[in-house]
């Protein structure tokens, strides 16, 4: 089996002295979606911010291509592992596609400036997610939505055989939901490894190969979906009585049971 | 898709070709601003006599009378100065404000402004010659913020910017009762009121040694900004982002805080403090060019360079006496503040 493209090995995370998790092995390969669920406060950010070297590890080693993250500089890793951060409010009203030419700063000089390829590659990854016509819109004008499409063509744009995405369907509508997930399998069925984290196990059913499930900073449990995502784990990591159903059409959703709520 | 592509990019090229247009009319501006500026004042020249004694200069002939005079000695360095002063705090704002994600910070943020001005104060006080009054205002400018960036350094915080910040307003209120002090116990008709005109700024005292002295470092400092145009850009996203994408998001912070420091402390030690410029020029050369700082810079320092000139030519040309600049450039852009206050500015924050 191929090396894993992005790897942590018992690691360590939170900020500065403060542990918020450990022991964490996790794995993505090409063509893979992993799906990280859990809690508020379980540590997901906090991982993924270590897994992408914004935070050192407090132990253990995160493995990109095979090389540890030590031994590799900013650009190098950023030219291995894009990042999606959550939709936010910009501070400056960049173009939407100078925002994504961003992407390319990996692959650019010190000093350079993105030349007209790299536009023309980040122009094209606004294409591929459907919102080229955005291109000359102030990223400070389009919706929450688009935002998030808008840093997935950023991470395409990267060119980087992994991608980390941080929530990328939170605050998101229904639509812009569906066409997120829809467009992470497109991803992955393009050779891309997928890490994200999400908090609605319908999605981790509905996309993702393998599911972590994080629980105060430690792993309790990895494997497919099903495997994972069994009413007996829900209730013990969320709290909530779950039934796990499977549609007439092959798909697998959670309906939460509120018999016992009163009301 | 392809035809939307396709009307896309020629947008894009028209928008690109409008802003480039900004900033060659915001040159002429400046050209046009600088010759007025060079007729006007208390010895009025006209246009035949600059043009007689440019003749003169570059034909190596020898200065002719009071007008070489005039014009070599003391109107063109003043109009020079002005206009190096204006797009260097300009310039510097600019970075501080991508550096700083808020597009309302000023370049004296780290308290390079108060730094020099205590440095000022404090030549000022020990009665020291012109030449050692700036020296002193330079060298405390740069100090000043070298310590609020050590002091960050130290305290380990996960919020490098807030305590970058925050350290910049501690030391800059230690340096601002420290120039408090001092101007109680300066002489109260001799030291005093040189501390207060130095403190509201001026370009009065300004001759060709101070011009040929600050324009140098401007354009030192001004190399990084050039080069690192395009990685300031994504550094305005934030730490992470930048990290993220590639960029050595704190040593690039480094060298944008020297570049703007030692930009702002050379022209700060020649004009005493100026305030507004560095914050509300950027922030207008946004409107015009948008945030992308390979525009931005340009703009900024053209639109600084120009305002400044105006508002000295207006500082030395509308009273008898001359009005201190600092004063000018907050009436004007205090109620520009505001303005911007009440538009409720997207990118505000």
């Amino acid at each position: 089996m191929k090396i894993p493209i992005l790897a942590a090995r018992r690691l360590g995370f939170g900020y500065g002295a403060k542990a918020v998790g450990r022991d964490v092995d996790l794995e993505v390969r090409a063509g893979e979606v992993v799906c990280l669920l859990g809690p508020n406060g379980s540590g997901k950010t906090t991982l993924f911010k270590t897994i992408l070297g914004l935070l050192p590890a407090q132990a253990g080693e995160v493995f990109v291509d095979g090389v540890a993250m030590g031994q590799l500089t900013r650009p190098e890793i950023a030219r291995r592992v894009a990042y999606v951060p959550q939709a936010h409010a910009a501070h400056f009203p960049f173009r939407v596609i100078d925002m994504v030419v961003m992407g390319r700063t990996a692959h650019l000089g010190l000093f350079a400036t993105p030349s007209h390829e790299d536009r023309r590659r980040a122009l094209g990854a606004l294409t591929t997610l459907g919102i080229g016509e955005l291109a000359d819109i102030e990223y400070t004008r389009i919706s929450g939505g688009q935002r998030q499409l808008a840093l997935i063509a950023r991470a395409l744009a990267q060119d980087a055989p992994a991608i980390v995405m941080d929530e990328p369907t939170a605050s998101l509508d229904f639509g812009n939901q569906v066409t997120v997930l829809a467009e992470v399998k497109r991803l992955a069925g393009l050779g891309l490894a997928v890490l994200l984290s999400t908090h609605d196990p319908d999605h981790a059913f509905s996309i993702s190969h393998r599911v972590a499930l994080l629980d105060a900073g430690r792993l309790i449990a990895q494997g497919s979906p099903h495997e994972v995502l069994t009413p007996a784990r829900l209730l013990d990591v969320y709290g909530v009585t779950v039934a796990v159903e499977r549609l007439s059409r092959g798909q697998t959703v959670c309906a939460p049971d509120f018999s016992g709520a009163s009301g | 898709m392809v035809e939307g592509t396709g009307i896309t990019r020629t947008r894009g090229t028209v928008l690109g070709s409008t802003r480039l247009g900004v900033l060659g009319g915001l040159a002429l501006a400046l050209v046009v601003l600088v010759a007025a500026a060079a007729l006007i004042g208390a010895y009025p020249l006209s246009p035949g006599d600059i043009a007689q004694a440019l003749a003169r200069k570059l034909a190596g002939a020898p200065p002719q009378g009071q007008i070489d005079t005039v014009l070599f000695e003391v109107r063109l360095p003043r109009v020079f100065a002005a206009v190096v002063v204006g797009a260097a705090l300009a310039a510097a704002g600019a970075a501080y404000q991508a550096l700083f994600r808020n597009p309302l910070v000023s370049p004296d943020i780290l308290g390079v402004s108060t730094g020099a001005g205590l440095g000022a104060v404090i030549g000022i006080f020990l009665s020291l010659p012109v030449a050692g009054i700036q020296l002193a205002a330079f060298m405390m400018g740069l100090a000043t913020v070298g310590l609020v960036y050590s002091i960050a350094s130290v305290v380990h915080g996960r919020e490098p910017l807030l305590v970058l910040v925050l350290a910049g307003v501690v030391v800059g209120a230690l340096a601002g009762a420290a120039i408090s002090l001092l101007k109680i116990l300066a002489d109260p008709y001799d030291q005093l009121p040189a501390i207060v005109f130095w403190l509201l700024g001026s370009l009065s005292a300004i001759r060709k040694a101070e011009v040929w002295g600050a324009t140098p470092l401007v354009l030192v400092a001004l190399v990084p900004l050039v080069l690192l145009r395009w990685r300031i850009n994504v550094l305005s996203l934030g730490d992470e982002e930048a990290k993220a994408l590639g960029v050595e998001a704190g040593r690039l912070r480094l060298i944008v805080i020297a570049a703007a420091t030692l930009m702002t402390a050379s022209v700060v030690a020649i004009s005493g403090v100026i305030g507004w410029v560095g914050l509300v020029i950027p922030h207008i050369a946004r409107m015009l060019v948008g945030p992308s700082f390979d525009r931005l810079l340009p703009a900024a320092m053209l639109l600084g360079g120009g305002y400044l000139l105006l508002v000295d030519t207006l500082a030395r040309t509308m009273a008898r006496i001359e009005v201190p600049i600092g004063i000018l450039t907050a009436v004007i852009g205090a109620p520009f503040f505001l303005w911007l206050l009440a538009r409720g500015r997207e990118g505000w924050s």
